[in-house]
């Protein structure tokens, strides 16, 4: 049984003593302030805030004063800061999430099987199967327990350039470079329902309606390069609304938790449409290149929908429960991981800036985000919404953070283009994919290197972490998929 | 067959093929460069900086003469004397810009010929935009022509462009460009240029 805490404080009497005072992100105080020494390491402060938070089990924490974290012991942590003995000082503490990832150390295995660059990959929200669309016009389905592949979907005429899992992990999307869209069903790999054409030009990215809003999986938003979104009808195989303002090409869409509906475009705006009846609502200017990509603070969130990674074991099951379950439980996670606030959205451009932006609320963003020497090519929020990474063209990833924009570091390492990158479902590692054909897992407490994956003898074009943190799968222009 | 024969010299659709090089969504709209190009072209702007050579997109003008640009204007009782000029070609003065006495002056620029501001083309985005001027920079005719603040054909003048809301990488807001003036004013009545980026 661990000692309680105000006993082992009682033989340091001579080291200074200070007052601390917790508080949560938000800001609230818990607890009253009390007396401590200024050598305490973060252990005896989880024990002493888990036991004024007063929950079942233990849940580990982070503690930041003054925005540096408290990683030896306080007064290490206070050496460079002046510190007044008389005040109260403020210790914010995170909970993190409760369960771990553990780095992927190993190429398990090089997937053979497409004939051309694989451009796109993605596991299905439960991490149960595993899709990717190549240069070759088909989509192949793997099994993750015998890394082998499953079925190949053939039915594309060109490149198959975006792919995109309903939230209950039933349906996959995907659009080829001919601007026509196809369903497939991953359990028999066969095509569901009619081809879904209407773009005149090729699709950029494929985006469903969130769980929480509908159980049934029914529309999908589609972004196209002639300028115009729409939205279809997966039940009727119809086009429902189509959705058209931008002058130039359409990025990036996503369908955003709370009934709006995002779209950035190379005309150097984004848009923000209500999803109900496709009113246009705000414009956000303020870019001054192409928009390239856009992510919530909610995405993981969406994608997941009422799949929890901490639940995850070693078999990945399918998601069980009716669709009222489901949709509850879709809906709390959501709302546990929105908070009080409205959703966030940041968005990075060929001018080598990101805006953070509140669009349910502003015109105006809330921060720019500069210090990339090139086009950026993808953003992410970690899954806990905390940081945000930034994976540019000048081969370096930055990070800043999710709540204020500010910047926090910059991993370095990549020779060349950084594609694209994946977070970990416990948000503490993230894994990039770059154009010098390595992978990199970083570690976002240490903000320093993990591991390095080499192996793919070409470019990277694509890389997903699996939602239940076991596996990470990357594709790119030497034709074979690793894992 | 015959019919092989015959399909020998037309050029038949090609069926079903889908072209090699596939690409995702985001490098679709972008050129790659090799890398050795990449090298070379690194090396060849570093030479090119030293020599204190610049590339501007109107390279070579045609230079105009001061019978051109200035008009001879005779003053005096008898109209006798000829030390006046008067600038035949569009012009920006500045701000503040006051006359020196009138009896003194001997360059006039008329108000007519005078503008502020200039349409300006961003090559990339292909977007036209109408900027207010901040200065001549470098008439390729003569430095006189850059200090009376004559524009013509392929001058060198500076544009306010807050109106864009470009950054640098240290993140301070970038206000003036440089931009060269691509068609004649004095004819068009306009200031058409592009932007040096």
């Amino acid at each position: 049984a661990e000692p309680a805490v105000p006993q082992d404080m009682s033989p340091d009497e001579d080291v200074q003593r200070l007052l601390i005072q917790f508080r949560d992100e938000a800001g609230e105080s818990l607890g009253s302030p009390f007396d401590v020494p200024v050598t305490i390491t973060p252990d005896k402060l989880q024990l002493v805030c888990n036991a004024l938070l007063q929950k079942d089990e233990p849940v580990p924490l982070a503690f930041f004063v003054h925005d540096a974290e408290i990683v030896v012991s306080l007064d290490k942590t206070l050496a460079g800061q002046s510190v007044e003995t008389e005040k109260v000082l403020d210790i914010i503490y995170q909970p993190q999430a409760v369960f771990r990832v553990r780095a992927v150390t190993r190429c398990t295995s090089s997937l053979e099987g497409h004939t051309e660059a694989v451009i796109s990959v993605a596991f299905s929200p439960t991490g149960k199967y595993l899709a990717s669309g190549s240069g070759d016009t088909t989509v192949r389905f793997w099994d993750l327990s015998t890394e082998t592949p499953q079925f190949t979907a053939k039915g594309h005429r060109h490149w198959v350039l975006s792919i995109a899992w309903s939230p209950d992990g039933k349906k996959l999307a995907s659009g080829c470079k001919n601007s026509q869209i196809f369903l497939w069903d991953p359990a028999t790999g066969s095509q569901i329902g009619r081809v879904l054409a209407g773009h005149s030009k090729w699709i950029t990215w494929l985006c469903w309606e969130p769980l929480h809003i509908n159980p049934e999986c029914r529309y999908l938003a589609s972004a196209s390069k002639d300028g115009s979104i729409r939205i279809w009808d997966t039940l009727m195989g119809r086009c429902d609304k189509i959705l058209t303002s931008h002058t130039q090409s359409v990025t990036c869409v996503k369908w955003g938790g709370d009934g709006l509906l995002y779209s950035s475009s190379q005309d150097r705006t984004i848009k923000v449409w209500r999803s109900q009846d496709g009113v246009l609502c705000r414009t956000l200017q303020g870019h001054a290149h192409w928009v390239n990509t856009m992510a919530l603070s909610t995405d993981y969130v969406l994608r997941t929908g009422a799949f929890e990674p901490a639940e995850a074991t070693i078999n990945p099951q399918d998601m069980s429960g009716s669709l009222v379950q489901l949709k509850e439980r879709a809906q709390q996670r959501y709302d546990q991981v929105r908070g009080p606030e409205p959703e966030r959205l940041v968005s990075g451009s060929d001018d080598f800036t990101l805006f953070l932006w509140r669009p349910a609320e502003d015109k105006k963003p809330l921060e720019r985000m500069t210090g990339h020497q090139a086009l950026i090519n993808q953003v992410l929020f970690s899954p806990d919404t905390r940081i945000i990474a930034s994976a540019s063209f000048d081969k370096s990833i930055k990070l800043w953070d999710g709540r204020t924009g500010k910047y926090l570091t910059s991993l370095r390492g990549h020779v060349s283009a950084v594609y694209q990158i994946a977070w970990s479902a416990d948000s503490r590692l993230l894994v990039s994919g770059s154009s010098d054909s390595t992978l990199k897992v970083w570690d976002a407490k240490t903000k320093k290197l993990a591991i390095d994956l080499p192996g793919h003898a070409d470019e990277v074009y694509a890389t997903d972490w699996s939602p239940d943190g076991q596996r990470v799968a990357s594709g790119g222009k030497d034709k074979c998929l690793r894992m | 067959s015959i019919k092989m024969h015959e399909k020998r010299n037309t050029k038949q659709k090609n069926e079903e093929k889908t072209p090699k090089g596939a690409v995702p969504a985001y490098l679709l709209d972008r050129e790659g460069q090799s890398r050795a190009k990449v090298l070379s072209n690194m090396i060849k702007q570093k030479r090119k900086e030293k020599a204190g050579k610049w590339e501007v997109p109107v390279p070579k003008v045609r230079a105009q003469g001061e019978t051109e640009v200035l008009k001879v204007i005779r003053t005096g009782k008898r109209k006798k004397k000829a030390w006046k000029r008067m600038v035949t070609k569009v012009c920006f003065v500045g701000d503040g810009f006051t006359r020196k006495p009138p009896k003194y002056e001997r360059f006039i620029r008329p108000m007519g010929l005078r503008f502020k501001k200039a349409h300006v083309t961003h090559p990339e985005l292909k977007a036209t935009f109408c900027l207010p001027i901040l200065g001549v920079k470098k008439n390729p005719s003569s430095p006189l022509y850059t200090t009376l603040g004559v524009i013509t054909k392929g001058t060198v003048i500076e544009v306010n462009v807050s109106e864009l809301g470009l950054v640098t990488q240290g993140g301070k807001v970038i206000w003036g460009k440089y931009a060269q003036v691509t068609n004649n004013p004095e004819n068009d009545g306009c200031i058409n240029a592009v932007l040096l980026v």
